[in-house]
């Protein structure tokens, strides 16, 4: 690798320490060794271009963290993309993947959270858990309502989450309901990969594992 | 090879006029087999393969030319032909000929394309072969010609062809110059050899076959009718003494005059008869057919016809007899054969030991309680007796278990607790053991006499859902909703429903029920087998919470739920593992829970568990993080959990066993030097659960674990504490582990514990290690400095039975030393322990007599009792069925008659006793025969009493006891007819029922105690001249000479004494021969 190349990673990599640390950007829970092994992979990922869009991320998803639903998929990459311009930047990929790999449950709450709320207005309304969990039942032909299952999930959950009886459900609801139940964090919709698939990524990154698709 | 071929292989029937077909044996195969290695290995030697047959051998081949492309074969048509030309025909030596399409036949003429052949075919090689040999019955004939075809009388071909070859030898000797005639000898010579190697190959298969169907040697009727009985009277419940737990015939119980059971049309098909045998490793019954070939699986009855068999088979595996078969099937099975050690059936009766509280059957004895309450208020009101009516019959019920029994749980928990008060009316004890035993996590009870009480514990698991389903519960509706979601949603719906279904209080028995009711077990356990690590641990956080209730518990080992925890147990998620022991903890309250976990290995996971608080500490990735908490503590959760779950299992000894195998006592070791009482309270748990194992108790006491013990005396968590002190209970049967719990300060605590008058578990235990650690002289020491007398003596009053006995043993032992006697006086305890003397509790009774008799032996406590009557009650006691009660009774009489004033006169007064205590001579028990011959030593002190008890025959009763080799016996035997001796002619009695010459014998024991009595016994017998010479005859002298010079002095002069009546008899002799 050229120098040059390498100093520019050097360097990017404390900027980003930098910035985890003040909080500008998520929290990034790498050590330098890690980021520079993830930063090559993301340079594999998108070849020429320096930014990641959203089909080849979706590959990933599915590939390695075996994160299938379309739709989930979209909401994953939508939180992953902090700035919102339709690509991933090496910045954002590192981020993203610090929360799936090393993150904390405050990390965890708030990246699920960022995942449910759809509209980004910080609420998790009944519209939206309908919407996440619209695929979640098996259809029964034989009701007469298809989507009356649903509701009354939507409001099994929203009795779970919703901790102030507002309606709807806020960050703060949500923090309150996963700490005392953490199975609830992902209680709309898996947006975490597995723990033995995460272990098998933090090898790969190690260098452990051989690199088959990347 | 023509030979075998003939009649050891197994050809079908012709069929269809194209001669038969191998079957598909394991003889065939073999057959084939050698037949393959024979041509491979002939193929390759250059001469032999060479040799052209006369007739070339054809068959219909599967192969197909593409296979013999390349270098010797080329196409002709739709023909493969080899270049090499048979050198008599000019035919092919190979050809394929083809028939249709994709029908080949195939002709060789020699061994060498034969052989190029099979390896053309590969892994077919064996049904190209087969097909050959088929379509060519006998092969000889074309290989070597028509000569040699294999016939049935003696074959003598090759004797004719060695003559040909000699003779032509013999003419080209005389005609040497002819080239080509010696060639056509050098050809014959290839044959001869050929065939003679043919021949060894016969001869090969012809043995092989031979020894393949001598093992297959057919059954008749009678040897099936004679196996299945044998293994009935060996069938049973009992794991350690059945080899199976049932089997019988299967179907119609028709019996055919030839003897076999099967159907008419199934005989035809040889088989004999069909049979169902449980075996105890396995819970589906095995379906054997036994046919006149063997004995081999079927695959059973066919679903919902009854007695209809699926005669086919799951597997091809015969077998000679019917023990083989279930030794492959069933490794318990195989594992008890070889034992041995099985008694039949007919001579099972179970000898219950009472030994200490412990061992107790706490049912026998609640039922002799309220069965003495039913004598004793026979005049009671009639309210009254209508209650014990009820009881009575609920305790019929309770020992013959049955459907209709089952079906009245709730009525019987009524009826329990009316028979709880209306038995604390008369008896306030009881009603403390009931609530003892209700309380308990872990009955004493099933440590000890496993087999008999563990198969009773939890039976009560009952069915009872169709009454209650008039009125449901709000939460039976939402629960069920719920359950819909787990069972029709994807993983996001299940976590929602697993989250809200634990809103509910699970507690409850009603939603505990619901649960089960609307199928969501089956869900859940379900949900185990899963990937999803989420679903499982809110799965399971369902399964652990509702487990509590005993019948889901059997609902869950029913559906195969232990199974699949055990396999968790070895999961990299914690938490998962954590919840997995949890449940299991919970679920293997029942015994065969317990023994699903161990057959499926689930021990070994568990002791694994808990080794992890060490291991894991420095594991890289320990910020994966899924809970906040540190790796460390999460490490210690889980060898917690495994703790729990070991605590549960080791209530049976297999499981111990099974424990100890895997590692878990250094591990347990390990975990004891925490400080975190979570974690202490189930390992200390299990090591008392163990403690009941020799094996544990030596463990417990070389890893140092009873310091840690001792230490944890004195926490301040009561639980603690009990667990602590019984596992120091049952290892201070040990001398060792005794000294060292007084070495590390334990006694002090111990004592401390006393003053805990509420807690009766912990008051239990920790008089029962006092009890046991007693023992020891220099513990009681200590109990003595400590002033442990006066606080157990108050313990004597109304406490329930589990501590009296505890109680009662510890004064027993302790009073062992003569100034602990006087104290038991000062303090008042002497009354109790007489009253106690009419208790029922036969440990407990063991026990007083003990513990008064040692107080007796202090002439002021004599008075005491004496004033009490207890010796009369000492002596009623000798009535009681228990051997154990009756000779330890027999014990406490002897002091009472030594320091009672007047005793004599005391045992003349009551009515039948000399008569009775005579009687017990007859008893087969070694300690009741010893105790009572020390008692009758002590009675034939006073005349009187020896005159009647002479009258009542004891002269001729101890004279039969004399062949005893047991040396305590042979020690009071001795000095009881040393005692009785001075009685009118009870010498010459003895002497006449043979009892001189083996007493001589005693004096060739090792034991000291033994000689003296018999130098005694042999004194006082010396002093009748007839007595002498039977002594001298078996050659007293000798070893009396010896004794004359023993340290001991009792034992010096009645020795001297005796030999100086044998002398005298001589003199005597000689001076009459003389005179």
């Amino acid at each position: 690798m050229a120098t040059s190349q390498r100093k520019s990673q050097e360097q990017f990599i404390q900027n980003l320490t930098k910035k985890s640390k003040n909080g500008t950007c998520l929290p990034c829970r790498f050590s330098p060794p890690e980021i520079a092994s993830l930063l090559n992979m993301f340079q594999q990922l998108c070849g020429s271009n320096s930014k990641l869009d959203r089909s080849s991320f979706r590959d990933v998803l599915m590939t390695r963290f075996k994160i299938t639903d379309d739709f989930i998929m979209d909401r994953v990459f939508r939180a992953f993309d902090t700035d919102n311009d339709g690509y991933l930047k090496a910045e954002e990929w590192i981020c993203g993947l610090s929360i799936f790999l090393k993150g904390r449950m405050e990390d965890r709450i708030r990246y699920c959270f960022c995942v449910y709320d759809l509209n980004g207005d910080g609420y998790i309304s009944r519209e939206e858990m309908f919407h996440m969990l619209k695929r979640c039942l098996v259809k029964q032909s034989t009701e007469e309502d298809p989507d009356e299952g649903v509701k009354e999930l939507v409001e099994i959950v929203l009795k779970k989450l919703d901790i102030d009886h507002d309606g709807k459900c806020s960050v703060k609801d949500f923090r309150t309901a996963v700490e005392s139940d953490s199975l609830l964090l992902e209680s709309l919709g898996q947006c975490l990969p597995c723990d033995t698939l995460l272990e098998d990524f933090m090898q790969l990154i190690h260098g452990k594992l051989t690199t088959k698709n990347f | 090879m023509g030979q075998a071929l003939q009649r050891a292989a197994q050809w079908t029937s012709a069929k269809d006029g194209c001669g038969g077909k191998l079957e598909f044996t394991p003889i065939n195969e073999d057959l084939l087999n050698s037949i393959l290695k024979f041509v491979e290995t002939v193929g390759k030697s250059p001469e032999e393969s060479q040799l052209v047959f006369k007739n070339p051998l054809r068959w219909h081949t599967s192969l197909n030319p593409s296979q013999f492309q390349g270098a010797g074969f080329t196409d002709s048509g739709d023909d493969v032909v080899s270049d090499k030309k048979s050198p008599k025909d000019d035919q092919p030596l190979f050809l394929m000929h083809k028939l249709a399409k994709d029908t080949y036949e195939i002709s060789v003429q020699t061994l060498g394309y034969g052989e190029q052949v099979l390896r053309a075919a590969g892994d077919k090689k064996i049904v190209e072969l087969r097909s050959c040999l088929e379509a060519n019955r006998d092969p000889v004939v074309f290989l070597l010609g028509e000569r040699f075809a294999t016939v049935e009388t003696d074959d003598n071909s090759i004797f004719r062809y060695i003559e040909e070859i000699t003779k032509e030898i013999e003419q080209n000797a005389k005609q040497s110059a002819d080239g080509s005639n010696s060639a056509e000898i050098e050809e014959k010579k290839i044959v001869l050899r050929l065939r003679l190697k043919l021949l060894r190959l016969d001869e090969q298969l012809m043995n092989l076959s031979i020894q393949k169907m001598s093992s297959e040697v057919r059954l008749s009727p009678p040897t099936v009718d004679g196996e299945v009985s044998i293994l009935q009277q060996l069938s049973g419940d009992d794991e350690e003494r059945c080899v199976v737990e049932y089997i019988d015939y299967y179907g119609e119980t028709f019996v055919s005059k030839n003897g076999c059971r099967a159907q008419p049309w199934r005989q035809l098909h040889g088989d004999i008869c069909y049979l169902c045998v449980r075996v105890h490793d396995n819970d589906n019954p095995l379906y054997i057919t036994a046919n006149t070939s063997g004995y081999y699986l079927n695959n059973g009855p066919v679903n919902d016809k009854a007695n209809h068999l699926d005669y086919g088979r799951p597997d091809s595996n015969t077998y000679r007899d019917l023990v083989s078969l279930l030794k492959s099937k069933s490794a318990k099975f195989s594992e008890l054969i070889d034992k041995q050690e099985f008694a039949l059936k007919v001579e099972q009766n179970d000898k219950k030991k009472i030994e200490m509280s412990e061992n107790r059957d706490h049912e026998e004895s609640e039922q002799k309680h309220s069965n003495e309450h039913h004598t004793r208020n026979e005049k009671d009101q009639q309210m009254e007796k209508d209650k014990n009516q009820k009881n009575r019959t609920q305790n019929k019920k309770k020992l013959e278990p049955s459907l209709k029994w089952k079906a009245l749980d709730i009525e019987e928990n009524i009826l329990q607790k009316e028979q709880d008060t209306s038995v604390t009316k008369t008896e306030k004890k009881s009603k403390t053991v009931q609530r003892l035993k209700s309380k308990t996590p872990i009955d004493a009870e099933d440590s000890f006499s496993e087999s008999d009480t563990e198969s009773e514990e939890e039976e009560e698991a009952v069915e009872r859902r169709a009454e209650a389903n008039a009125d449901l519960p709000s939460e039976y509706w939402q629960i069920q909703k719920l359950v819909k979601y787990l069972k029709g949603g994807n993983q996001t719906a299940t976590i929602i429903a697993l989250c809200s279904l634990r809103d509910f209080n699970l507690a409850l028995e009603t939603c505990q029920l619901a649960i089960r009711d609307v199928g969501g077990l089956e869900v859940l356990i379900n949900l185990l087998d899963t990937e999803e690590v989420k679903c499982k641990i809110g799965a399971l956080k369902i399964l652990r919470e509702i487990s509590c209730n005993s019948q889901i518990r059997r609902a869950i080992a029913d559906l195969g739920g232990l199974q699949t925890m055990v396999k968790i147990l070895r999961d990299s998620n914690k938490e998962l593992k954590c919840l997995a022991a949890e449940t299991i903890a919970n679920v293997a309250k029942f015994r065969r829970a317990r023994r699903t976990v161990r057959q499926h290995g689930g021990i070994k996971r568990l002791v694994s568990l808990l080794d992890c608080a060490q291991i894991r500490n420095n594991k890289p990735d320990s910020a994966l993080v899924t809970t906040d908490k540190p790796d460390t503590e999460k490490d210690v959760e889980v060898a917690r959990c495994g703790a729990l779950a070991l605590w549960s299992c080791s209530k049976s000894k297999k499981n111990k066993e099974a424990m100890r195998k895997a590692g878990s006592i250094p591990l347990l070791a390990k975990l004891l030097k925490s400080t975190n009482e979570d974690m202490l309270i189930p390992v200390v748990g299990t090591l008392q659960e163990c403690a009941s194992e020799p094996s544990y108790r030596l463990a417990i006491r070389t890893e140092g674990m009873i310091e840690d013990l001792v230490q944890n005396l004195k926490s301040s968590n009561q639980e603690l504490q009990m667990h602590c002190a019984s596992a120091i209970f049952k290892c201070a049967e040990e001398k060792e582990t005794r000294d060292l719990v007084r070495k590390f300060g334990g006694l002090d605590p111990l004592v401390t514990l006393l003053s805990n008058v509420e807690n009766k578990e912990l008051l239990a235990a920790a008089t029962g290690a006092i009890w046991k650690c007693a023992i020891s002289p220099e513990n009681v020491q200590r109990f003595e400095e400590l002033k442990a007398i006066d606080q157990l003596v108050t313990l004597l009053n109304n406490q329930p039975e589990e501590v009296l006995v505890n109680v009662v043993g510890a004064l027993g032992e302790l009073a062992k030393a003569p100034p602990n006697r006087m104290q038991i006086r000062k303090s008042g305890g002497i009354p109790y322990l007489v009253n106690l003397l009419t208790g029922t509790n036969q440990a407990l009774l063991v026990n007083v007599t003990r513990a008064v008799g040692k107080c007796a032996e202090e002439p002021d406590n004599m008075i005491i009792i004496d004033k009490l009557d207890g010796v009369r009650l000492l002596w009623s006691l000798l009535k009681n069925q228990n051997t154990d009660v009756q000779a330890s009774a027999a014990w406490a009489i002897c002091p009472c008659i030594e320091n009672a004033k007047d005793a004599g006169e005391m045992v003349r007064s009551f009515v039948g006793g000399l008569e009775l205590i005579v009687s017990l001579l007859k008893s087969d028990d070694k300690e009741v025969l010893a105790s009572v011959c020390a008692a009758i030593a002590n009675i034939a002190k006073d005349e009187e009493n020896l005159a009647v008890i002479t009258d009542h025959g004891v002269v001729p009763m101890l004279a039969k006891l004399t062949n005893t080799t047991d040396d305590k016996l042979r020690r009071h035997l001795a000095e009881a007819i040393a005692r009785c001796c001075n009685w009118g002619n009870n010498r010459t009695a003895f002497g006449r029922e043979g009892a001189v010459a083996p007493l001589v014998k005693y004096l060739k024991s090792s034991d000291e105690n033994v000689h003296r009595s018999t130098a005694r016994a042999l004194y006082q017998l010396s002093k009748n001249p007839e007595n002498c010479i039977t002594m001298h005859e078996a050659g007293v002298v000798q070893p009396l000479m010896k004794m004359v010079g023993s340290p001991d002095e009792d034992l010096q002069e009645a020795a001297a004494g005796c030999i100086g009546n044998i002398r005298r008899l001589a003199l005597a002799n000689e001076r009459a021969k003389y005179a």
